[in-house]
């Protein structure tokens, strides 16, 4: 007879908002200021380990690294592009990966952050679609992405576009947004985290009620039977129950709504979708981003077309709305929009068939 | 369809459970009586309390069926389907009014499904679609083709079983995507209705896509 000892894995500290943390001290006996300086030592600092948190002591650091672990853990990969933007590639668990965008420009850097392994949406057009869904992070796993790359500092701006569904995930991804933002966590603008979404709308409703973070839609196209061709989700969540829950929200004075939409040449950028996108956001108060079609293998979808992309934004910005298009950044590492994918690392694993 | 949260503000109404059974290891069949209309291919948000959030699942049983049966397996850990497993006839639960899009026709299509992805089909076929429809279900195991009996009596050899881990009579030993990668000429003027994980219809819908199969005949459904 032998026995194998059983490793439970501890929970992770990063990631705890500050009341999570509080409940943490209590039940561990330890008094509330506690939670705060925890806090402090997770988001303001980038302390790699209990013995560093310099004004907790030692009693207390230890009864902390006995029931939890602290949850920050350095990317394995980093890949460069020639345009400098960067990918860094996280382990989220075993055979589990996550990848990680930082795009810097000359007015601000911002980071693509994941909210899952994979993403169960399927859309058409997504190379993270393509690999199917392996799990979600947790809040920490999410914050790490940011606290744990070398541009840490320099971070102006977070999206929600990376890797997975954020409403999907929607409790961790509320908890992340909340750390970003929070005076005890990393301070950041609400202005300048955007969370990004193809539209589940009863998280969206959440989302828009407690947070002050910008939204972003993911759209594609107008037209119900074209964008449940693109986009599963157009079964269940139609773009105009999108569209209505926006138009219901409390928007305030500066919150940012944002359409995005990817460009497919002469599939979705004809004059019909410019006066339908008129229509279905005419009582919208939103900007739409276009976004070039990054080709992904087998996928029949038809790349962008330039001229047309550039008539398309004089089109849509002369029915009124305004309409920027992004610049396609870090393509040569498959760090561009819709490009970021682990499927090749991932063991599979067995699914329902 | 299921696991996604529902309208918070959408009304819940009470239903009194008649049957749920489990009808595998794991996965579950629940029922109630009908006493609305709907589209075969529709899902409900449930929840076992009016306070939760409500989940949504397909609609497993045909438009004109006396009672509603809902298909589901049980995640551990997850926040609905322990509740739900647990509950008995006469107990209470809760739903919203039907919806979604995901809606069969009676033009010859294949129904493409993996393990409870078959509930949307079922529906379909219980509402008088099944006729011209070709129907491949993927399981792990042989005890995980619901409703076989009935599906073999009418469907015949356009009823096809892929088991990825057993070998049994009748079945095919292999993924539903191997299945599918054997195929030559695939209709490219039919529509394919995929309903499983994520997965399997990322799959499925590059095998087919790879085929010649056009996107805009690829209808697809998913779990999340």
């Amino acid at each position: 007879m032998s026995f194998a000892e059983t490793i439970v894995p501890k929970e992770h500290l990063l990631g705890k908002t500050l009341p999570d943390l509080k409940r943490i001290a209590a039940k561990l006996g330890l008094p509330a200021f506690v939670a705060a300086q925890i806090a402090y030592w997770l988001y303001k600092t980038n302390i790699q380990s209990y013995d560093e948190m310099t004004n907790i002591s030692k009693k207390v650091r230890l009864l902390l690294a006995e029931h939890y672990d602290l949850g920050v853990s350095d990317p394995v990969k980093v890949q460069q592009s020639a345009d400098g933007t960067k990918k860094y590639l996280f382990p989220v668990s075993s055979h589990k990966f996550i990848e990680t965008a930082f795009i810097p420009d000359a007015r601000r850097n911002t980071l693509c952050v994941s909210s899952q392994v994979g993403c169960k949406m399927g859309c058409l057009f997504c190379a993270t679609g393509r690999q199917g869904f392996q799990a979600q992070l947790s809040a920490g796993q999410i914050i790490n992405q940011l606290r744990s790359i070398p541009e840490r500092e320099q971070i102006t701006n977070i999206v929600f576009m990376g890797m997975g569904e954020p409403f999907d995930n929607a409790e961790e991804v509320m908890k992340a947004q909340e750390i970003l933002t929070a005076a005890y966590g990393f301070e950041l603008s609400a202005r300048k985290v955007t969370v990004s979404t193809i539209g589940i709308v009863p998280a969206m409703e959440v989302f828009l009620r407690e947070s002050k973070c910008n939204l972003a839609v993911s759209m594609h196209s107008p037209f119900d039977e074209e964008r449940r061709k693109l986009m599963p989700i157009q079964h269940v969540y139609p773009i105009k129950d999108v569209i209505d829950t926006i138009n219901r929200a409390d928007l305030g004075k500066y919150r940012r709504v944002s359409i995005e939409y990817i460009v497919f040449g002469e599939l979705n950028d004809t004059q019909k979708h410019v006066k339908e996108l008129a229509r279905l956001l005419n009582k919208t108060r939103c900007r739409i981003n276009l976004i070039r079609f990054h080709p992904v293998p087998n996928v029949p979808l038809p790349p962008t077309n330039e001229d047309r992309l550039v008539e398309f934004q004089r089109a849509l910005n002369e029915k009124g709305i305004v309409t920027t298009i992004r610049a396609s950044r870090g393509l040569d590492i498959d760090a561009a929009c819709g490009l970021l994918s682990t499927k090749a690392l991932i063991q599979r694993e067995n699914g329902d068939f | 369809m299921n696991s996604v949260e529902s309208k918070p503000n959408v009304k819940f109404k009470s239903v009194t459970i008649l049957s749920n059974t489990e009808i595998s290891p794991n996965v579950f069949l629940l029922s109630f009586k009908r006493d609305f209309a709907f589209r075969a291919g529709q899902v409900l948000g449930i929840a076992v309390s009016s306070n939760d959030d409500a989940r949504l699942y397909s609609i497993a049983s045909g438009e004109n069926d006396e009672n509603i049966s809902l298909l589901y397996n049980i995640k551990p850990g997850g926040k609905l389907t322990p509740n739900l497993a647990i509950l008995r006839p006469d107990d209470t639960l809760w739903i919203t009014v039907p919806f979604g899009t995901y809606a069969g026709s009676d033009e010859p299509a294949y129904w493409i499904a993996a393990g409870t992805g078959i509930a949307p089909f079922y529906s379909m076929y219980r509402s008088g679609l099944g006729s011209n429809k070709i129907l491949i279900h993927g399981s792990r195991t042989l005890d995980a083709f619901y409703f076989s009996d009935e599906l073999l009596t009418d469907f015949g050899s356009r009823y096809v079983r892929c088991c990825s881990q057993q070998e049994g009579e009748g079945t095919y030993h292999g993924r539903v995507t191997q299945y599918l990668e054997a195929l030559d000429n695939l209709p490219e003027d039919q529509k394919y209705y995929l309903c499983g994980s994520a997965e399997m219809v990322v799959e499925c819908r590059e095998i087919l896509l790879s085929k010649g199969v056009p996107f805009s005949n690829v209808v697809a459904e998913i779990y999340f």
